[in-house]
């Protein structure tokens, strides 16, 4: 069992199954990845893990606590960062930490000195006397993360803790989640970035329409396509004229025609190149640039949800707007 | 843990925060001031009417008004911008949360209604006063107004509805509680609802300790306040439960 246990958790509103019968275990110290599209049950999967919402069914362990019976003594243990920042805009940075800190009964001098650590670690030391409201987004967001973690919980649950910020900024957050890890911390975060999620989750489990579809680490989602080999041609014209034809010749590919001149073979084997290139040239396509690509955990996810990961991002835009 | 220092920093972050603001501070006073002076302004000479019978109206007024709609608002304001469920997620009993953000507006509602009585010392004798019962009914009246704007706030997903909602309910109160026309010049039929509203006793309360003209009896009066305050309570909590906590 491990330091989150989540069974057959159930939450509906109305006739709507928003999370449906999902099981899942966190182990201590690893970071854990909930990805999915806007609308699969993330967000009501957190609230409820949290104690902000009331599951339909189902039982929840927060270190052998009942994290719905007792989940007051569960949140002890608890850092949260939600997807929207939820500090107060009239408080400073730095009253801001203090405040967090007496949330979780944490005396005057001791909250004071690790608001302190927190802002030099977060690069917000400067910021610190200036008010919430005048912080960049990606300012908000670290601020909203050293506010979870001022208590050292042993859990840490983030709600898409890059999104909507700078490159530079999103850097950092995953280096400082990374560094919690190997402080002991344990990352529950919902993201819908994948290659973040490839980049610093240990196991990550996939949820489409509130049921979790595949749970498993990193590397043993990416095993089943370490076999797959991917070439994206260059063209000078588009190739979807040939398609058939190249497929009727080449079988054992799969042949993708994407934009105006751009085209991606898949093979289980590797890819003969230089047959494809004359075959080309030969109807008169002109081949510029062929690359290799390596399979990705979008391409597991796609896979596995039938979800185009481009349609995620949108979505997840889109609702910011 | 020490559900205390969460207790006092809730308590101090909402007086720094929304009570101390110069808006709210400059309410309190203008607020009680401008109904003084509209009772001035409707009698032409100054002896035609009795600051002292005025107070416990004004008092309770001011409570009422400071309370109801500072709590709803904040409340309101808070759940809008999210920074509630940060409350509501850390690890302090509902019943503490309940506790530190309504001692708030007690707090405000508690200092402005005073500031009549501060108006009234420079002009007239306040002599012969009973201090503890006003305190007492003041407090009481706090409460429950405070209670009274925490359930509207559950109810509430806007500030401009928890406005219109402290409305529905203040107005009514104002003329229904015996602040300004005693009850017993009410019609009839209007009379059975001034006793269900607290404030009838609570001015009834202020009525008593200030001008010892209270109808009921003061024990009777701080009695059913308390059981106001009982009923409210449990409502907001019971309602929070099944509102805020999806």
């Amino acid at each position: 069992m491990g330091i989150v246990s989540v069974t057959n958790l159930k939450k509906t509103f109305g006739d709507f199954t928003a999370v449906d019968d999902i099981s899942f275990d966190i182990q201590k110290g690893e970071i854990f990845g909930f990805l999915g599209p806007n609308g699969a049950g993330k967000t009501s999967t957190i609230n409820m893990l949290i104690g902000l919402s009331r599951p339909s069914g189902g039982a929840i362990s927060i270190n052998n606590i009942d994290g719905i019976k007792d989940i007051k003594k569960a949140q002890r243990i608890m850092g949260i960062v939600p997807d929207e920042s939820n500090l107060y805009d009239e408080m400073d940075g730095f009253d801001n930490l203090c405040f967090c800190a007496s949330l979780y009964g944490m005396r005057k001098d001791d909250r004071e000195k690790r608001a302190s650590e927190l802002l030099e670690q977060f690069n917000l030391k400067s910021a610190g006397k200036r008010p919430f409201r005048a912080y960049s987004k990606g300012m908000r967001r670290k601020l909203a993360i050293a506010a979870g973690i001022i208590h050292n919980p042993d859990i840490l649950f983030l709600d898409e803790p890059t999104t909507g910020i700078d490159v530079e900024s999103a850097r950092q957050i995953r280096s400082l989640i990374l560094d919690m890890k190997r402080r002991g911390t344990t990352v529950f975060l919902t993201t819908h970035y994948i290659e973040e999620a490839q980049r610093i989750c240990d196991r990550v489990a996939f949820i489409v329409s509130g049921k979790i579809v595949k749970t498993d680490t990193v590397e043993a989602l990416m095993e089943n396509t370490e076999n797959e080999h991917i070439l994206k041609l260059t063209l000078n014209k588009s190739a979807g004229g040939i398609k058939d034809e190249l497929q009727r010749d080449f079988p054992n590919l799969r042949i993708e025609p994407k934009d105006e001149n751009i085209c991606f073979i898949t093979s289980d084997e590797k890819i003969a190149l230089l047959p494809i290139l004359q075959y080309l040239d030969n109807r008169g396509i002109s081949v510029f640039e062929a690359k290799e690509i390596r399979p990705t955990l979008e391409d597991v996810f796609v896979r596995v949800t039938g979800i185009e990961t481009g349609k995620l991002q949108k979505e997840k835009e889109g609702r910011r707007k | 843990m020490n559900v205390w220092i969460a207790f006092w920093n809730i308590l101090k972050k909402d007086i720094r925060n929304y009570y101390l603001k110069p808006p709210n501070i400059s309410w309190g006073i203008i607020f009680p001031l401008s109904w003084t002076l509209m009772q001035f302004i409707r009698a032409p000479s100054t002896q035609a009417i009795d600051i002292k019978s005025l107070l416990p109206g004004l008092m309770a007024m001011s409570v009422l008004f400071g309370t109801t709609s500072m709590l709803a608002v904040t409340i309101t304001f808070e759940r809008r911008g999210r920074s509630f469920d940060r409350l509501l997620s850390a690890p302090i009993s509902l019943t503490t949360l309940v506790l530190a953000k309504i001692s708030g507006a007690i707090l405000f509602g508690m200092i402005i209604s005073f500031s009549p009585v501060l108006f009234a010392a420079f002009i007239i004798d306040l002599s012969g006063i009973n201090w503890g019962i006003v305190i007492a009914g003041v407090l009481l009246m706090a409460i429950t107004s405070t209670l009274l704007g925490l359930a509207i706030a559950v109810s509430s997903r806007e500030v401009f509805e928890a406005q219109t909602y402290s409305n529905f309910f203040r107005f009514p109160m104002l003329f229904l509680s015996g602040l300004f026309l005693p009850i017993a010049k009410l019609p009839v039929f209007l009379r059975p609802i001034s006793y269900c509203l607290p404030l009838t006793y609570g001015a009834d309360m202020l009525n008593g300790a200030i001008n010892q003209t209270g109808v009921m009896n003061v024990w009777l009066d701080a009695l059913v306040l308390i059981g106001f305050v009982v009923i409210l309570f449990y409502f907001c909590h019971w309602n929070i439960k099944r509102k805020w906590i999806l």
